[in-house]
């Protein structure tokens, strides 16, 4: 989130698409009913009537993945009623940049893609560049070529009536929703879009995501309280672990983790350092040797120095694509001998389980540490398998729950909270972070007497105390990090002295030569020399939006609404005084309210930044340079689909290469499925299936279906029934309601079949896992999974009806 | 189960016995708010479910936890917990919580009980093994035709993270990276 869940109050109308906080989180609902409670105005799009479109002022119906058809109509409605925010536009957005002249778009694919590799060069679409290698810019944006100019003519497609015949949606209910939240473009409302899954998991996701953000930057609702571009993310510590880089393209601090050909480290800094030449500009990441070489530092200690370039040359590099589901293909096809499941249940959790399931048994061995026995701890004992014929080698270990450990986690508005451990774990079972530190000791133990390569194991810097557990204040302390020597740093009229061992106060303060450590530095000054930053617990609101300055740790430097200069005019003076996140007192020359993004003053001074930092022209990209499926956002259809993509002859996104098992044949599969969660259960189901009282709440798997889908095929709610895709065939009870309705698919009714997927053979409660229908293909550029939209078919019956 | 929700509900909270005998709570006498939780420890925490963070208040006896419920003073949430946060207690106190080491043998139907040092001490030779035989110093790139050092365990991949806390989840990137391993995902991914 750019913002945080009690800035929800401040908003004037709440947009949730791809998302449902009133069952997913459900006391985020407390904060979006103080919005209302305030006339701000609720608006839900969502292909189900959810519970948050029971609380809603207006609802839309959505058909699964036509969100860039909705969203890019918001857009084009936004421009050609004149209803965007004019100086946020023209001076944070890239609207002004001129594009240069080879730029083309034609029938859905844009200029410079290779056909046989299905991949663009994004090269082609740069911005056209002064002498002095600053991009051009129009400010009055009439220039023809100008992003402005070519986002109006590419939007001006998405008109009313081709939207709603591409979505589905009652024109009426579109519109309100256009109207209510494009009123937020006026500087003195707030506008905030709240989505999830339904928005990622797609094969253009990305571009939905962008979609999101576009719209937020054309009505200036990013950086300001109430706004924002909002992932209501849905497990306690997605968060950290994402920023902690347990994902294969990326460091901790969302670093890039090396390619191949970043030969060195100077090369991997060179290519991963952006540049710019405009003054004015921040360009953040341009700190991206000083938070490299400090991470490295945490890893290698006192081995790491500037003669070994850090140690740099331990680390894997990568080439290609290593993301869940080609993970997953991979271990089908028998080339990884082991797996290690930190409390992830990829049995249920991921598409086409039931390929996965058998990927499972071409392991020699597999370590689960969990809570609970998962779907696939006990893969080799499933249903409808020998167990003798699986050789798989499977260590089930005993992890400590969240009560019975201390540490911090990272909430979706980056607060990181700190936990106590308030009673021993259960039995013999352990904390992760003992786990963890046990697979090193021994590890590092067996390479000490010679191995392949064992100094990226042997030379690592791991001294967390002497006790039974690793200190995890110590473990904290070294991602926060500290001067490695005595250090003196000048920071403009200061001088600031720092001994060797005192904690860095905040990440302005990293080095690039060695002599400080951060092991993740967005995260530097959660643990300073005044303690623990993120136990904190004072309950002072001193602006009244509720941002709690005092109250836990948020990363980045306790600032609680990124891009927070994107909240003030030019000259530094809030939008909305009443709901003023920062201000530039003249008198004294600073900031006040939140920690700005960053300490330069207002733009119009000489000294003054953009607001948009981590992009090198410091201006927020209506027009994206860097992404695999193109600079705008444009509708194809989901790859399983009933529909023709009306908007260009190019069905599908052209960056996204199509695997054997999908298909549109809708006479087989003559009904959309979508996945979603709910309130009583918990992703793949192993938190919840196993407590009693949420057994009670929710006992079984069932799916969704329309009252007339019922008729049409005779079902009653409650009977058994059974969904079949390309992929697999399932069970489940029906149940049947006036929630779900079909789709208008160019004039023909489709129905809709909605399932839950928290389901598996583990636990008290088991059921059919939804997993098994879903596609394995994803998003062009980050490769999550189309699980939102796919084709199936259902029929009563079912061995156990 | 320890505790059935029934047993929790009559013998833990006082508070459902003073609504069943319609007795007025008086300020110090024994159906007092605050009595519900005299004589215990108490700590926070944050709930594990979804990424909100709602903030509960553990309370213990002995050592053992005895009640869980929201933290009022925690200003997101301000005391309220939905149906699952409502369940941490369960997560706790839990008969099917795993308790101890569990090892399937190749080609078994059940598995067996093992201690850590043993278990750990396989687990560890395993990992290096699979290091050893599957490492990849270099390779030569199919684009270019030109040999690179990439250092890299291709025959291991390491999921999760999600659920860990994290201090916990950056160990574990540390790990991962020193011992090669580029297979790197979790819940995010999907």
């Amino acid at each position: 989130m750019t913002n945080h869940w009690i800035d929800l109050k401040n908003s004037d109308a709440i947009l949730a698409i791809g998302c449902n906080p009133a069952e997913n989180h459900p006391i985020s609902f407390k904060w979006i009913e103080a919005a209302m409670d305030n006339g701000g105005k609720l608006l839900a799009v969502d292909p189900r009537f959810t519970r948050t479109a029971s609380k809603a002022d207006h609802y839309a119906q959505i058909r699964p993945g036509t969100d860039i058809a909705y969203l890019g109509g918001m857009i084009n409605y936004a421009l050609q009623n004149n209803l965007t925010h004019k100086e946020y536009v023209a001076e944070y957005t890239n609207a002004s940049f001129i594009v240069n002249d080879k730029f083309e778009f034609e029938e859905g694919i844009f200029c410079a893609f290779d056909d046989q590799e299905k991949t663009y060069d994004p090269k082609a679409w740069a911005y056209e560049v002064d002498a002095a290698g600053v991009a051009r810019r129009d400010k009055s944006l009439q220039d023809p070529r100008c992003v402005y100019q070519q986002m109006k003519k590419h939007f001006s497609r998405y008109s009313v009536d081709m939207v709603c015949s591409v979505t589905g949606t009652n024109k009426d209910d579109y519109l309100a929703v256009a109207k209510a939240f494009c009123a937020t473009g006026r500087p003195d409302k707030a506008g905030t879009i709240l989505y999830a899954m339904g928005i990622t998991q797609s094969t253009h996701g990305t571009q939905n995501v962008r979609a999101v953000a576009m719209l937020q930057m054309l009505l200036g609702n990013i950086g300001i309280a109430g706004g924002g571009v909002n992932a209501l993310r849905g497990e306690s510590n997605v968060q950290g672990s994402t920023d902690y880089g347990l994902l294969f393209h990326i460091l901790p601090g969302y670093l890039k983790s090396p390619e191949y050909d970043n030969v060195d480290l100077k090369a991997y800094l060179d290519k991963w350092t952006p540049k710019t030449k405009d003054p004015k500009s921040a360009n953040w990441w341009g700190n991206t040797p000083k938070y490299t070489v400090s991470l490295l530092k945490a890893w290698y200690g006192d081995n790491a120095t500037p003669e070994n370039s850090f140690c740099y040359d331990y680390l894997p590099k990568r080439s290609g694509n290593y993301s869940f589901v080609k993970l997953m293909e991979k271990m089908g096809r028998g080339e990884l001998q082991g797996l290690v499941c930190m409390g992830q249940n990829p049995a249920v959790g991921g598409p086409d389980s039931l390929a996965t399931r058998d990927a499972l048994g071409k392991l020699d061995w597999l370590v689960t540490v969990d809570l609970w026995e998962t779907e696939t701890s006990i893969f080799w004992k499933r249903p409808g398998v020998n167990p003798k014929e699986i050789k798989t080698e499977v260590f089930m270990l005993p992890a400590a729950s969240s009560v019975e450990k201390e540490g911090s986690i990272s909430n979706s508005g980056r607060w990181a909270q700190w936990r106590y451990k308030a009673a021993e774990p259960v039995g013999e079972a352990k904390s992760d972070l003992w786990i963890i530190d046990k697979f090193f000791q021994g590890v590092r133990k067996a390479y000490q007497k010679g191995g392949v390569f064992p100094e990226p194991v042997t030379k690592l810097a791991w001294n967390y105390g002497n006790h039974e557990e690793p200190d995890v204040h110590l473990v904290a302390k070294e991602i926060n990090g500290y001067f490695t020597k005595d250090t003196t740093i000048v920071d403009k009229d200061k001088t600031l002295e720092f001994k060797k061992g005192d904690q860095v106060p905040m990440f302005k303060y990293l080095q690039d030569d060695g002599s400080t450590v951060s092991g993740c530095w967005i995260y530097c000054g959660s643990y300073t020399k005044d303690g623990n930053q993120m136990a904190r617990r004072d309950a002072a609101d001193p602006t009244g939006l509720g941002m709690f300055p005092k109250w836990s740790w948020c990363w980045p430097v306790n600032r609680r609404i990124i891009y927070n200069r994107a909240s003030v005019n030019p000259d530094g003076i809030p939008y909305n005084a009443k709901r003023a996140v920062i201000a530039w007192d003249l008198v004294e020359k600073k900031w006040k309210g939140d920690v700005p993004d960053g300490p330069w003053p207002p733009l119009n001074d000489k000294e003054g930044k953009h607001p948009f930092i981590m992009v090198p022209e410091g201006h927020g990209r209506l027009y994206a340079l860097d992404l695999k499926d193109g600079p705008f956002p444009e509708h194809y259809e989901p790859i399983e689909s009933p529909a023709k993509n009306l908007f260009s002859r190019t069905q599908t996104n052209p960056a996204v290469k199509i695997p054997a098992n999908m298909t549109s044949d809708t006479n087989k599969y003559p009904f959309i499925g979508t996945t979603y969660r709910m309130t009583e259960h918990w992703q793949a189901g192993a938190m919840t299936r196993s407590l009693p009282w949420l057994v009670e709440l929710v006992p079984t798997m069932f799916v969704e279906i329309s009252e007339t889908l019922a008729r049409t095929k005779g079902v009653n709610n409650g009977d058994q029934v059974r969904i079949t895709t390309e992929r697999g065939s399932i069970e489940a009870k029906a149940l049947v309601t006036s929630r779900l309705k079909p789709f208008n698919v160019q004039g023909k009714m489709v129905e809709q079949v909605g399932l839950p997927w928290h389901f598996g053979y583990a636990g008290l409660a088991t059921g059919d896992s939804g997993n098994v229908l879903t596609p394995s293909v994803g998003c062009a550029n980050t490769s999550i999974p189309e699980f939102k939209a796919f084709l199936c078919n259902i029929e009563k019956g079912g061995k156990r009806a | 189960m320890a505790v059935s929700r029934r047993e929790f509900l009559q013998g833990g909270a006082l508070a459902t016995a003073l609504v069943l005998t319609g007795k007025k709570a008086e300020a110090g006498g024994a159906d007092a708010p605050q009595m519900r939780t005299k004589g215990l420890k108490s700590s926070t925490t944050i709930c594990p479910f979804c990424a909100v963070g709602c903030g509960l208040v553990v309370h213990t006896k002995d050592g053992k936890i005895v009640n869980i419920e929201g933290d009022t003073e925690h200003p997101i949430n301000q005391g309220a917990l939905c149906s699952k946060g409502s369940a941490l207690f369960q997560v706790a106190n839990n008969e099917h919580r795993l308790q101890k080491v569990m090892y399937r043998a190749p080609g078994s139907d059940k598995f067996e009980e093992k201690s850590w040092d043993w278990a750990l001490e396989r687990i560890s030779q395993k990992m290096k093994d699979t290091r050893d035989k599957t490492f990849k110093a270099k390779e030569i790139n199919k684009k270019d035709n030109k040999e690179y050092v990439v250092n890299r365990t291709e025959g291991m991949a390491f999921l999760g993270g999600a659920g860990l806390d994290n201090e916990e989840c950056y160990l574990w990137s540390k790990f991962a990276r020193s011992m090669g391993v580029a297979n790197l995902e979790h819940q995010a991914r999907i």
